[in-house]
């Protein structure tokens, strides 16, 4: 039979194999979108930046960028705030039902995206909300919230609660020992958590679908519309702003996870 | 009175359990008391409650002559030292040291000044800028305590501060924490479990059992004269051999008569406590000291370097321990030797099972 | 000092208030709402009946399960190798293959399903190298057909199960496998015998997973299918947004949710939920 040595190396081209599988397509888009043909041509005879032009010439892709990044930005607080209350009583307090009260702040993860979206588009009709911007990152942070619970919930496990105690002893307010204590340790979680519910608000897909109006569309929105038209090679562009963005806001959070990680103290 | 403890019927129950029930105790200004008792005793809830992090169920908690039981730990005013220091990793040793006036609001000349007090001390001077993961434990342990006292409480708690550290390092600690508590005049409430730290440091101990305390006093009042057999078997080695009443003396093993010191049990039978190194050891047939006196034959010899300890068969199957001082001359007995032990009546009670 | 219920409760209460006024009562109010619609108990049942047994409907529901069925276990296949590696290995390999995995789970659906839409196109890079491979003859039709599905889902889905996969190898004590090596097992006994039990909760937990997340795909079957390829998630935005026919999304909605829910309480007993999170 096949030698362990063989069988390791196997594995070891099949594993391989498969991360390239995994990267590739991501990466040729990205090098597609630079292509100076006519139409996506991989890999491209001539190099250029057209689909770019095209792209942020069009003031409704730049209005669909502008959506995306505040909506992005009111989704990613909103959800950190909410979470880093949730995530510190789920840490902190016992209280019966606790389990329950976990696995309902999860259930938006669950529960397929498109029955979400068509149940808050069935309120927001009726409420006149559609295709207004605030509401949308409303109806983002609802979906962002279980991974900022996530992390931030891991993030305060690691704060011992004897120097909560310590601050209260020595004189803080409730208040006091978020600000003193708590919150600067649980800092690089916050951050962590608020860059992916940010992540999640930008490049969520479903709901917006239905939220966004002509006014309001993000990013995904406008690629799903131009796709059901045509794959066109302005498409390959907007992807790979997509995709920067979220290797910038992975990047950060592995700067900042190095630094958490026993790197000079702060100040 | 400034500096004065009042515990009065405190009881906390979890649920079904209570974990401490009825303690009362009150301390004067300036005392070193120590809370000893085994995990669970009710001891650091007792803590807990003198410092407000558990609300009492009942009873009252008097802290300076004043009323504290509902009062939040941010308004009682106190120092105090975590079991594992509770340093703030985000900040150095002098933002730590500071943290209680800094949250006070206290002017920053003041900070200064007390903080540089503080540190000399605890003999921390020049470690301002450093980290808690850059000190060692000793060293965390005394940025603890300055913190605990920059503010110049009258009253500071501490939780079991010295388990951590080797046992060199808890000697040298103890003292310099003593030290420190004499100068500055503080009354002290330790928690421990560690008899021979409570036995050191204490002015007072209250050894506490199942929630409530089971005896209170000065160290040498605790351990010579303890009221009950876990008293007696938690601070320190005991012999307690089965005894009965015979009239106005007492019925060891093997029925030899023997005498108990003051404090001796109403009921017919019970205990009878001899320490270890009141018990004198001589060969069979020897001189013996002091009225009690039981032959028996040596079943193991331990060299404990200042001390030999002898375990002594004697009648009925029962042991007694030994501890015979390594002074100059001594004579050492071996297994297998027929002894008589001896002890004197004051040094022995009869205790409850 | 724990904090008290009260305290905890104002904490959780935005949260939650979140939850229930854009989740909760949402689905709620819109599943009563629609299906009231319909009139009686006796004319939701025979509406029922008639749109969910229906072809069109009848056909996503068959379509829905067997497509996820497929991606569920292509996913399996091909993330247990690298799950097993990424289990086994340390420093720059362990980061190299993690951030495989990460990047593609954090970016955007869209983008994944454009990505494989360009790839597969007839022109796309797929066909050129079966082409110049001299494999075929012409261009293979790879798009807007089930192929093309299959593959976007499980390119999509397949970070899902590795991570969840993951999880569970972490867990095995490698100790343990040594010591079955030290007793004469083969490599081949120790993986059947020791790592597959060890690990068969994380298979469990990422098949359910996986197939609950695909049942509810819309993007890509909508972008990368067919006619033969529409699953039950593009029929119930078609019914809002095009037809507005609310009553029978709803129903549909219903199934949808009813499998879906009932899935994740069997998935929770596998694993702590927010692991597929992590």
């Amino acid at each position: 039979m096949m030698g362990p040595v063989l069988r390791a190396t196997l594995l070891r081209a099949l594993v391989v194999l498969l991360c390239f599988g995994l990267l590739a397509p991501i990466v040729i888009v990205a090098i597609a979108s630079f292509s100076g043909d006519g139409y996506l041509k991989f890999p491209p005879e001539t190099f250029s930046t057209r689909w770019y032009a095209r792209f942020l010439g069009d003031p409704r892709w730049r209005q669909a960028i502008a959506n995306s990044f505040m909506i992005g930005i009111m989704a990613s607080v909103l959800a950190t705030l909410l979470g880093f209350l949730a995530a510190y009583a789920m840490v902190r307090a016992s209280f019966p039902f606790k389990r329950v009260v976990a696995a309902l702040l999860l259930t938006p993860v669950i529960v397929p995206h498109v029955i979400t979206a068509v149940a808050i588009y069935f309120l927001s009709a009726r409420l006149g909300l559609v295709s207004v911007r605030p509401w949308i990152a409303v109806a983002h942070s609802l979906v962002a919230l279980p991974v900022v619970l996530v992390i931030l919930q891991s993030a305060l496990r690691t704060v011992d609660p004897a120097l909560e105690r310590a601050a209260m002893v020595f004189g803080c307010t409730r208040w006091g020992v978020f600000r003193r204590v708590v919150l600067p340790l649980a800092l690089p979680g916050v951050v962590s958590a608020a860059l992916f519910a940010f992540l999640t608000s930008f490049d969520e897909l479903v709901i917006s679908i239905f939220l966004a109006g002509f006014r309001s569309e993000t990013l995904p929105v406008r690629i799903w519309n131009s796709l059901l038209l045509e794959v066109e090679p302005t498409i390959a562009a907007v992807s790979t702003l997509l995709i920067a963005v979220t290797t910038l806001a992975l990047g950060i959070d592995a700067l900042l996870r190095r630094r958490r990680l026993g790197a000079t103290p702060a100040g | 009175m400034e500096g004065a403890v009042a515990l009065e019927g405190v009881t906390k129950r979890y649920g079904a359990e209570t974990v401490v029930a009825g303690v009362s105790l009150a301390i004067p200004p300036g005392e070193f008391f120590t809370l000893l008792g085994p995990s669970g005793s009710g001891k650091t809830t007792t803590l807990s409650m003198l410092a407000g992090f558990v609300m009492a169920d009942e009873g009252r908690v008097m802290l300076g002559g004043q009323d504290m039981t509902q009062v939040p730990p941010r308004g009682r005013g106190l120092g105090m030292v975590f079991q594992n220091y509770a340093i703030f990793p985000h900040l150095d040793v002098a933002e730590n040291v500071a943290f209680p006036l800094t949250v006070r609001r206290a002017p920053k000349a003041e900070i200064a000044a007390r903080v540089a007090e503080a540190l000399e001390m605890v003999k921390l001077t020049g470690f301002e800028r450093r980290y808690a993961r850059q000190l060692s434990g000793g060293q965390q342990q005394r940025v603890a305590l300055a913190r605990a006292i920059v503010g110049h409480p009258r009253i500071v708690l501490m939780d079991e501060p010295l388990g951590a550290l080797d046992k060199n390092l808890r000697y040298h600690m103890q003292v310099e924490i003593k030290e420190i508590s004499r100068r500055l005049g503080t009354t002290v409430i330790y928690v421990t479990h560690d008899q021979e730290e409570a036995l050191t440091m204490s002015d007072r101990i209250a050894i506490m059992e199942r929630g409530r305390i089971a005896q209170m006093g000065p160290p040498r009042d605790v351990y010579e004269k303890p009221e009950t057999a876990f008293v007696a078997a938690f601070l320190g080695e005991a012999n307690l051999l089965p005894a009965r009443r015979d009239g106005d003396a007492v019925a060891g093993p093997g029925g030899t008569r023997l005498l108990a010191g003051s404090g001796a049990l109403a009921a017919p039978q019970g205990l009878l406590f001899v320490r270890p190194e009141k018990v004198a050891i001589a060969p069979a047939g020897g001189r013996t000291e002091g009225a009690n006196s039981l032959p028996g034959q040596v079943r193991h010899a331990s060299f404990l370097g200042n001390v030999v300890r002898y375990q002594v068969e004697v009648a009925e199957g029962a042991t007694v321990l030994c501890d015979a001082a390594n002074g100059a001359g001594t004579p050492l007995h071996a297994p297998g030797d027929a002894v008589r032990l001896s002890w004197r009546a004051e040094d022995s009670r009869l205790l409850a099972a | 000092m724990p904090l008290k219920i009260s305290g905890a409760f104002l904490l959780l209460l935005p949260a939650l208030l979140l939850l229930v006024a854009l989740f909760i009562v949402p689905i709620g109010w819109f599943l009563s709402s629609s299906i009231a619609e319909l009139g009686t108990w006796a004319e939701i049942w025979a509406e029922a009946e008639d749109v969910l047994l229906s072809g069109a409907v009848g056909r996503s529901l068959v379509n829905t399960g067997a497509i996820g069925l497929i991606v569920t276990l292509l996913t399996l296949v091909l993330g247990y190798p690298v799950s097993y590696a990424l289990s086994r290995v340390r420093g720059a390999a362990f980061t190299a293959i993690l951030l495989c995995i990460v990047l593609p789970y954090f970016t955007s659906t869209i983008v994944r399903t454009y990505a494989w839409m360009v790839l597969l196109g007839r022109n796309g890079l797929i066909n050129q190298i079966l082409l110049g491979l001299g494999l075929v003859d012409e261009p293979v039709n790879l798009l807007y057909n089930r192929t093309g599905v299959i593959i976007g889902m499980t390119y999509v889905l397949l970070p899902y199960m590795v991570l969840t996969l993951y999880a569970a190898m972490k867990a095995v004590d490698p100790r343990l496998m040594q010591a079955a090596e030290g007793m004469g097992a083969t490599p081949a006994q120790v993986f059947r015998r020791v790592f597959m039990p060890l690990t068969l909760h994380g298979v469990v937990a990422g098949v359910l997973i996986t197939f609950i997340l695909a049942i509810g795909f819309f993007v890509t079957p909508a972008l990368m299918g067919g006619p033969g390829e529409i699953m039950v998630a593009m029929l119930i935005e078609r019914e809002v947004e095009i037809t507005q026919n609310w009553p029978s999304a709803a129903l549909m909605t219903v199934v949808l949710l009813a499998v879906t829910l009932t899935l994740y309480a069997v998935y929770s007993r596998f694993a702590e939920p927010g692991e597929a999170l992590r």
